[in-house]
């Protein structure tokens, strides 16, 4: 999801302008900067995800981060959240019902919401 | 603006349904109405149930606008200017008396989204990032197209 971020929206490259060669989809696809930290993002997601009674606790430190030291517009968490959906998509097919997509988009919603709420 | 890669792409893209562009359209309205409910408030006159005669034909518009709007990526503007002005007006003072209200042009990308989740459910890993960016530019011109007749 994260190198489909900067690709599909290459202004969000900003953020990342110390990862290294980020000169084209398949540098960016190949850059393992941005796999590492892709991963990072990932797994934060999965904490929500064992934490759904408390996304607003499980964020509260990133919600700080992205707007103190990273400087990042709410924004992009929107973004990134449709983009994670149409990856989810593609990898599980049909399977992605429309009950499905309609319960991550409400997640990723709500994951974007507990990410700006610190901001200041 | 749309790339020459770009316009390919989209190109590709559609020509690997293979005959289910309509079914895609009435998915992805499908989707629209499950995922962000307050977008059938612009249908107040339709059947939303699944499956429902009337959203399998809208969507069978929906893909056929798209479709005449990829033939014509070179003039995207013009292809939909019709549609511009039904929308507009439709979308506006809404049809059997209930508008939606609020800004369409929310309505409209969330249709995108869910086209996208229609499009990558179907392609898999064909739906590759090159692919949804093209296509993404693609649903945002439309949209802007539609959208320019509102006010």
């Amino acid at each position: 999801s994260l190198p489909r971020l900067l690709i599909v929206y290459p202004w969000t490259q900003r953020f990342f302008s110390n990862f290294g060669n980020l000169s084209s989809p398949t540098a960016i696809l190949g850059n393992p900067m941005i796999r590492a930290h892709g991963k990072k993002v990932l797994t934060s997601f999965g904490e929500a995800v064992k934490n759904l009674d408390d996304i607003k606790g499980t964020f509260s430190k990133l919600s700080e981060l992205h707007c103190e030291k990273l400087h990042v517009d709410p924004e992009n968490f929107r973004l990134l959240g449709d983009i994670l959906v149409i990856v989810l998509a593609s990898h599980f097919g049909k399977d992605f019902t429309p009950a499905c997509q309609f319960a991550w988009q409400k997640l990723v919603g709500v994951v974007a919401h507990a990410l700006a709420r610190k901001y200041h | 603006m749309l790339t020459a890669e770009d316009k390919k792409l989209i190109q590709q893209v559609w020509g690997k349904l293979g005959g289910a562009e309509e079914e895609v359209g009435a998915e992805a309205l499908w989707r629209m109405f499950c995922s962000y409910p307050p977008t059938k408030t612009y249908f107040p006159h339709f059947d939303l149930s699944q499956g429902s005669d009337q959203i399998r034909g809208h969507g069978k518009k929906v893909a056929c606008a798209l479709g005449n709007a990829i033939k014509n990526l070179d003039n995207l503007s013009q292809a939909l200017s019709e549609l511009s002005n039904l929308h507009a007006y439709n979308l506006r003072w809404g049809r059997g008396g209930c508008s939606g209200g609020a800004n369409p042009r929310f309505a409209l990308q969330f249709l995108a989204q869910c086209l996208q989740v229609v499009l990558a459910t179907r392609l898999g890993k064909d739906y590759t990032p090159e692919v949804h960016s093209a296509v993404d530019k693609f649903m945002s011109a439309v949209a802007s197209v539609l959208a320019e007749k509102y006010r």
